[in-house]
């Protein structure tokens, strides 16, 4: 379940030691764009050491690795794919490159013997991506879509702006192949890292098309996206009013029922569920 | 160790809280031309006791004037007790080493001198008192001043003088009070003489003399280096925990009484405090301590009702002082003296302080590192530690690969007992002596975290620091202020 999600730089032991502080429900580790050329090397070997020796515990560990077309790529999943990762975060992903990174995690989990699946979150950066973002989302252990609006504004030759109205239409098509497949939605971060009421501005808006959960670029934006991308309490209060009146025995066999002179039916008892489970998760009850 | 004739900490100090009487000048011809007409004029000779207050901080000239006095004359075994030494006052370093100072009083030591007498360069010793335990040990005779030599902004021909005028301006003068009233002599030293003092913070009564000098100092090194909210992240998380807790534990509430230093982190969470009060439409009494401009808008915005301003960090701070009629100055008696009648620091409700290191009976070290060198000193820490009914320390878990919290700490400034929450960035702990606090905090669901936890977590992250082996030599003492001693301090190992 997420809300935020933090990159760090993977390069920076100052920053990694301090990656599981600030509350976000997953860290990003960062070997991309964070790290230059000549440090991707050290920057592997330093993560691939604090991963051993670090105990990060209750967070989903993601790693960004450089994008699939790259010489370096095999090296760096050779290296840091182990138990101690759930995620690997794929840049300028195609339907192709997806697959591709799907079938050599699966070599290398076989190969290392790993006990769990490493899932994929594949970055929409290009037009190209936002054009198959459906079959992406399809693709066996993707299960969540990252939205990548810096990259994708350069594809599309266009400048990036607070409004974010050139990238209304990739936003809302990522939000639709992640619900048509349920998985995440997770937004584009925000890159004034002092703007705090832009920060508000725009992971409103973005929870308000779909999004589930944003990219975090500095520590500081973490608190609030979380706050935002929780459920509000009056939101928590009639979910468990709804679930207490399905619970009740004459409304327990009924496939719908009526609160407050409204109907409830399946998908919202549904969505309560999933919404309590939330809740509890993230320590709102 | 407590060397013999010292009073323990926890024993009672026999004459703490003795009273001399203060010493009003009859001198009424006071103006003389140079600091060595004073020196001249007051037979300043071997074995003296001189003292200074630490107004102008890292600009100071005045101290670094009489030292040059003292090697000129070559006077032997002289004891110095400024309220606090900054690196700006090295050239003591040639003189302690020559035998010229001999012994050091002072609440705050850091820069090259306090490497100097870490080394064991200072052939008598070294006291380190608190801000409180200053003008108690001056007002009870335990500290007798021969000389004081007082910067001072601004100054009339009378001897009355503030810090609010003059090109040196730094505002309120607390720390120099009881110098003032009860050192034997007492000369003003200024570069702003004028017979329109708009406040007498100064009283010429007291004065002896007064020397007109070119500078007392450098506005850059008077004013406080840091003066804005931290945005390191780890930091500022450790401000928001801060707001979250006292918040938790219904401290933030009308009345509210409150301290912070002028470091990013105080400053932060002065902020975070001003936006919760703003939002709860809250009403806090007053703010005390050295008074930043952060500080200052909160008492212009109403959210204090009064500053008490010992000292000044910044120019805002200064402007204030001189404008806002419910800003008052006070004397370090009156801040922090545990025998003065009606001390400040027991009004406190809430202050906010710092740590190099911490242990797991929650006792605090802020004089030296963890290789022992002297970088600081308590200042107020003890004093507002006791004092407050809530006493919270702020600090990173882990500080350049380094754990904060030890099983002992390398040197004791500030006991356990007067320690109540510490805050670090991977969780709160609580003095378990303060049950009544956890109380609180588990009827709220507030997460909590034993000191033990914490230190286990750090050493989880850096591995256990090898214990630090003290030398054998005795380099001075930390003396608690109500006279006692709570730490003896040792030469550094080369």
């Amino acid at each position: 379940m997420r809300r935020s999600l933090l990159f760090i730089p993977s390069n920076s032991p100052a920053m990694l030691q301090n990656a599981d502080i600030f509350g976000a429900d997953g860290v990003i580790f960062d070997l991309e764009d964070a790290v230059s050329i000549s440090e991707k090397d050290a920057a592997r070997t330093l993560l691939d050491t604090f991963l051993t020796m670090y105990p990060l515990n209750k967070l989903e560990i993601i790693v960004r690795i450089n994008q699939i077309e790259t010489s370096i790529t095999s090296k760096e999943l050779e290296k840091i794919v182990s138990d101690r990762i759930d995620t690997i975060m794929l840049p300028k992903a195609t339907k192709e490159s997806t697959l591709i990174l799907l079938n050599q995690l699966r070599n290398i989990e076989h190969e290392k013997k790993l006990t769990k699946k490493i899932n994929i979150i594949p970055i929409i950066e290009m037009a190209t991506s936002v054009l198959e973002v459906s079959d992406i989302a399809k693709v066996e252990r993707v299960n969540g879509l990252l939205l990548g609006a810096e990259d994708l504004a350069s594809d599309l030759e266009v400048p990036r702006t607070l409004e974010s109205l050139e990238i209304l239409m990739p936003r809302a098509l990522t939000i639709l192949a992640a619900k048509a497949h349920k998985i995440d939605a997770i937004d584009t971060p925000f890159i004034h890292k002092d703007d705090d009421e832009g920060l508000v501005k725009d992971a409103k808006f973005a929870k308000q098309l779909g999004m589930n959960a944003k990219a975090c670029i500095h520590p500081n934006q973490v608190e609030i996206i979380n706050e935002i991308f929780s459920p509000s309490m009056a939101e928590i209060h009639q979910a468990l009013r709804i679930i207490e009146a399905h619970e009740r025995p004459e409304n327990i066999h009924k496939g719908a029922f009526s609160l407050d002179g409204k109907m409830v039916d399946k998908p919202i008892i549904d969505r309560a569920h999933k919404l309590i489970e939330k809740a509890k998760a993230w320590h709102l009850l | 160790m407590i060397l013999e004739g010292f009073t323990p900490y926890g024993d009672k100090h026999p004459n703490s809280c003795l009273k001399i009487n203060h010493r009003p000048s009859n001198n009424t011809n006071k103006q003389l031309r140079s600091i060595t007409d004073a020196f001249d004029k007051l037979q300043i000779k071997d074995g003296m006791t001189l003292s200074f207050h630490h107004h102008l901080r890292d600009g100071d000239f005045v101290l670094n004037m009489v030292l040059d006095e003292i090697k000129k004359r070559n006077l032997k075994h002289i004891t110095l007790a400024p309220s606090s030494i900054f690196p700006i006052h090295e050239p003591m370093v040639e003189l302690i080493k020559h035998g010229n100072i001999e012994n050091i009083v002072t609440n705050y030591i850091n820069g090259p001198v306090a490497k100097t007498v870490s080394e064991g360069y200072l052939k008598g010793f070294l006291t380190m008192d608190t801000h409180g335990g200053r003008p108690r040990a001056i007002e009870s005779g335990e500290l007798m001043i021969d000389v004081a030599f007082i910067a001072t902004p601004a100054v009339n021909s009378f001897g009355d003088g503030n810090g609010i005028q003059g090109p040196s301006q730094c505002g309120a003068l607390g720390y120099m009070m009881s110098d003032l009233m009860y050192a034997k002599h007492r000369v003003v030293i200024t570069d702003f003489m004028t017979e329109d003092l708009l406040i007498k913070e100064i009283d010429g009564h007291y004065v002896d003399y007064i020397v007109q000098v070119d500078k007392i100092g450098d506005p850059q090194g008077i004013v406080s280096g840091t003066t804005k909210p931290t945005k390191d992240p780890v930091q500022l998380k450790i401000a928001k925990d801060t707001i979250k807790v006292m918040d938790a534990l219904g401290l933030i509430k009308d009345g509210l009484s409150f301290q912070t230093g002028a470091g990013g982190t105080s400053i932060a969470v002065a902020e975070i405090l001003r936006k919760k009060m703003i939002e709860n439409n809250i009403k806090g009494s007053f703010a005390s301590g050295g008074i930043t401009s952060y500080l200052v808008n909160m008492h212009e915005e109403g959210l204090f009702n009064e500053l008490y301003d010992v000292q000044c960090f910044d120019l805002e701070a200064i402007r204030s002082y001189r404008d806002n009629p419910k800003h008052h100055p006070m004397s370090a008696s009156k801040y922090a003296n545990p025998c003065h009648e009606s001390v400040l620091v027991n009004d406190l409700d809430v202050v906010i302080l710092g740590a190099t290191e911490i242990d797991l009976n929650f006792n605090v070290n802020v004089t030296t590192d963890s290789h022992g060198y002297l970088m600081g000193g308590s200042g107020g820490h003890s004093d507002t530690a006791f004092g407050s009914k809530v006493s919270i320390i702020t600090s990173n878990l882990v500080k350049s690969r380094t754990p904060i919290i030890k099983e002992s700490v390398t040197a004791l400034t500030t006991p356990g007992s007067t320690v109540d929450i510490f805050v670090t960035e991977r969780g709160i702990a609580i003095n378990p002596k303060r049950k009544d606090l956890i109380q609180k905090l588990n009827e709220v669901s507030f997460p909590m975290m034993t000191i033990e936890d914490l230190y286990h977590k750090s050493i989880e992250i850096t591995g256990k620091p090898t214990p630090l082996i003290k030398s054998d030599k005795i380099i001075g003492h930390i003396r608690y202020r109500d006279g006692s001693i709570i730490d003896t301090l040792y030469q550094v190992r080369k």
